[in-house]
């Protein structure tokens, strides 16, 4: 490509084994693509198709059974050398650096995130306390304004309650208050928004929005909710079973999806189905078409990347 | 239509410390018919299902179930009473993590409500796992291995395939498919829609999605600060809101294309 685009991160090749008792799982074969800076990248894609474990890579947290057998992610932070995540060895300080608030997670699963032992106020103060030189007393006020900015009313009497005495909506946001508090360069959002209901989303979806505005970080953002990828992405990565099968801008991959299945998945959303009709799935609608073998990605005319058998790629294919 | 009533809920109530998460709420729940709860977070959605299934115990308000031996007084029955109408309704939960033990496999999770019930002999038992893992779309595979080797979306499945595995009359999924992506969304939707003509169940379904909602739900009701501001058809509701926070609810639905922007009511302004 001719033009040059600053990212902040660039994921190349990167491969996911994991070790169960019937065999190897491939949960991720040869991902790749761009994270650009300032941006907000989507990644959209049915359950178990690698969306979690690429972001888990990102930060490193890939456990055994799990491993990461090839490939390379290069992050190149706003100040200082770029370098390679992958190849990081365990006790490397740029790992601690960027796990510390370089690059922060709001994980999938908000209970595995909060200690049940602390309260509320006290986690979100805590994270405030571990990324910046400031007051026990300056971090419990931050923690305060975040979390009211996230939605959290009657502030005063919910920094002191435990996690199990939010609704499932609440610690979500708390989770998110706990990510945003940092100012990382890059934020992960691992489906931040699935328990909320629709107007507190919109609510954390301009936040988030704002703030990486205001502060110009990049966001890669993981949904299955394509209205909230319509309303916030600008770059949409399409991933199925462990690959990528298309790259484009939101307007080209929800507009005109030149891959089967990303039609697919438009095709699934229940607004758009009749009341009394069965919804759309995968399966009816893109029918026998093979796609999963890993067709390498073709850069279209138009800059969008597909993984397509050579017969079934479009015209202008670079 | 099939107009036998399977629940009622009159003046129901519950506090915390005092403050009110659930008040004053009643309904009524007709057999085979799906009645949706919609409402903002920390409105009291979750809290009014475990009311109802006596996962907590209510502090105001009458909950009779139609069950298989005829009508109950959900809230007064003792929790040894409580047993047996345990295998009638079941509750799949919105946090699909925690409420799966970590320790047992798939097998000993989706089996459990069957031995608790004293149910069927052990190859019964397997032979209705492996119906429900089917049902769910989980590779057989699947039996042996832990919740923790799953992504968010076959957890899900999981929880749903242990709480049908009972075969349930009143089933109350609480944000169930708000985890899955859109494909395996619309497979445990249509899932669901199937077992109903199947089985007659009837379902209770909580779910911020609205376009979920509009989807699968017969009537709706619509929660605000623990009340039910407005409850009718989904037509009714939808299409001719009442309340105001019913028109902000449906203001805030982000559409698919990204030329339509997201302008939400202003909360505000609605006084809300
Ligand atoms: N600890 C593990 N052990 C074994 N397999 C795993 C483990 N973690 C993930 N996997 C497998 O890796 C694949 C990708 O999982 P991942 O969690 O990334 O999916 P996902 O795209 O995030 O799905 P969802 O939308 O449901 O969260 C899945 O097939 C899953 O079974
Ligand atoms: N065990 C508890 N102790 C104290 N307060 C609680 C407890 N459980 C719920 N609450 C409070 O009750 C209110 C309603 O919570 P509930 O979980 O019913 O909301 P919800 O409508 O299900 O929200 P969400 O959509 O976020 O899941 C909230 O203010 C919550 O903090
Ligand atoms: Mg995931
Ligand atoms: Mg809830």
């Amino acid at each position: 490509m001719a033009e040059t685009t600053d990212n902040v991160l660039e994921i190349r090749d990167l491969a996911v084994d994991f070790k169960t008792d019937t065999g190897l799982t491939n949960a991720l074969v040869n991902v790749g693509f761009d994270v650009p800076r300032g941006k907000v990248t989507a990644v959209v894609g049915e359950s178990g198709s690698g969306k979690s474990v690429t972001a888990n890579c990102i930060m490193r947290l890939i456990q055994p059974p799990g491993r990461i057998t090839g490939g390379s992610i290069a992050f190149q932070p706003e100040q200082g050398e770029a370098f390679d995540i992958v190849s990081l060895g365990k006790k490397d300080p740029r790992l601690l650096d960027l796990r510390g608030g370089k690059i922060s997670m709001v994980f999938q699963e908000p209970m595995t995130a909060l200690s049940p032992v602390y309260t509320v106020g006290n986690q979100v103060a805590e994270a405030i306390l571990c990324h910046r030189d400031v007051s026990k007393e300056v971090a419990w006020k931050e923690a305060a304004h975040m979390l009211e900015r996230v939605g959290i009313g009657d502030i005063e009497r919910r920094m002191t309650m435990y996690p199990f005495e939010f609704s499932g909506g609440m610690r979500q946001r708390v989770v998110v208050a706990m990510a945003l508090v940092c100012n990382p360069e890059v934020l992960i959002c691992d489906e931040p928004t699935t328990a909320l209901d629709v107007t507190i989303q919109a609510e954390i979806l301009t936040l988030i929005r704002d703030l990486q505005r205001e502060l110009g970080n990049s966001v890669l953002f993981i949904t299955h909710d394509l209205g909230v990828v319509a309303q916030l992405a600008d770059q949409v990565v399409v991933m199925y079973q462990g690959r990528v099968l298309e790259i484009g801008t939101v307007r080209q991959v929800l507009k005109t999806p030149v891959h089967p299945y990303t039609r697919g998945l438009l095709a699934a959303i229940p607004g758009l189905a009749k009341k009394g009709q069965p919804l759309s799935t995968i399966a009816s609608v893109v029918g026998d078409t093979d796609i999963t073998t890993p067709w390498p990605l073709v850069t279209l005319a138009d800059g969008r990347q597909v993984s397509l058998p050579p017969d079934q790629i479009p015209e202008g294919a670079s | 239509m099939n107009s036998e009533l399977v629940l009622t809920v009159a003046g129901l109530s519950k506090y915390f410390d005092g403050v009110p998460a659930v008040q004053d709420v009643s309904f009524e729940l007709k057999r085979s018919e799906t009645l949706g709860i919609v409402g903002e977070s920390g409105s009291g959605k979750t809290t009014l299902a475990r009311c109802i299934l006596r996962a907590i115990d209510p502090d105001e308000g009458v909950v009779r179930f139609n069950s298989d031996g005829g009508w109950v007084d959900l809230h007064r029955l003792t929790d040894r009473e409580l047993v047996p109408l345990r295998a009638e309704m079941q509750m799949i939960f919105q946090d699909p993590f925690s409420s799966l033990n970590p320790r047992m496999t798939v097998q000993e999770i989706i089996e459990e409500p069957l031995l608790i019930h004293g149910l069927d002999d052990r190859r019964e038992r397997r032979t209705k796992v492996l119906e429900m893992l089917d049902l769910v779309q989980l590779s057989h595979e699947s039996l042996t291995r832990y919740p923790h080797a799953f992504s968010g979306g076959q957890r899900q499945r999981i929880g749903i395939a242990r709480a049908l595995i009972l075969r349930p009359n009143l089933v109350v999924c609480d944000e169930s498919v708000s985890a899955l992506d859109v494909s395996v969304q619309a497979q445990i939707i249509n899932l669901l829609e199937d077992l109903q003509q199947e089985l007659g169940l009837t379902y209770l379904f909580v779910a911020h999605d609205l376009s979920v909602v509009q989807h699968i739900c017969d009537r709706v009701l619509v929660m605000h600060r623990g009340r039910v501001v407005e409850q009718g058809t989904v037509d009714e509701v939808f299409d001719h809101p009442k309340e105001d926070y019913t028109r902000l609810l449906l203001s805030a639905i982000p559409s698919p294309d990204p030329d339509v922007p997201l302008r939400p009511l202003d909360r505000r302004s609605l006084g809300l």
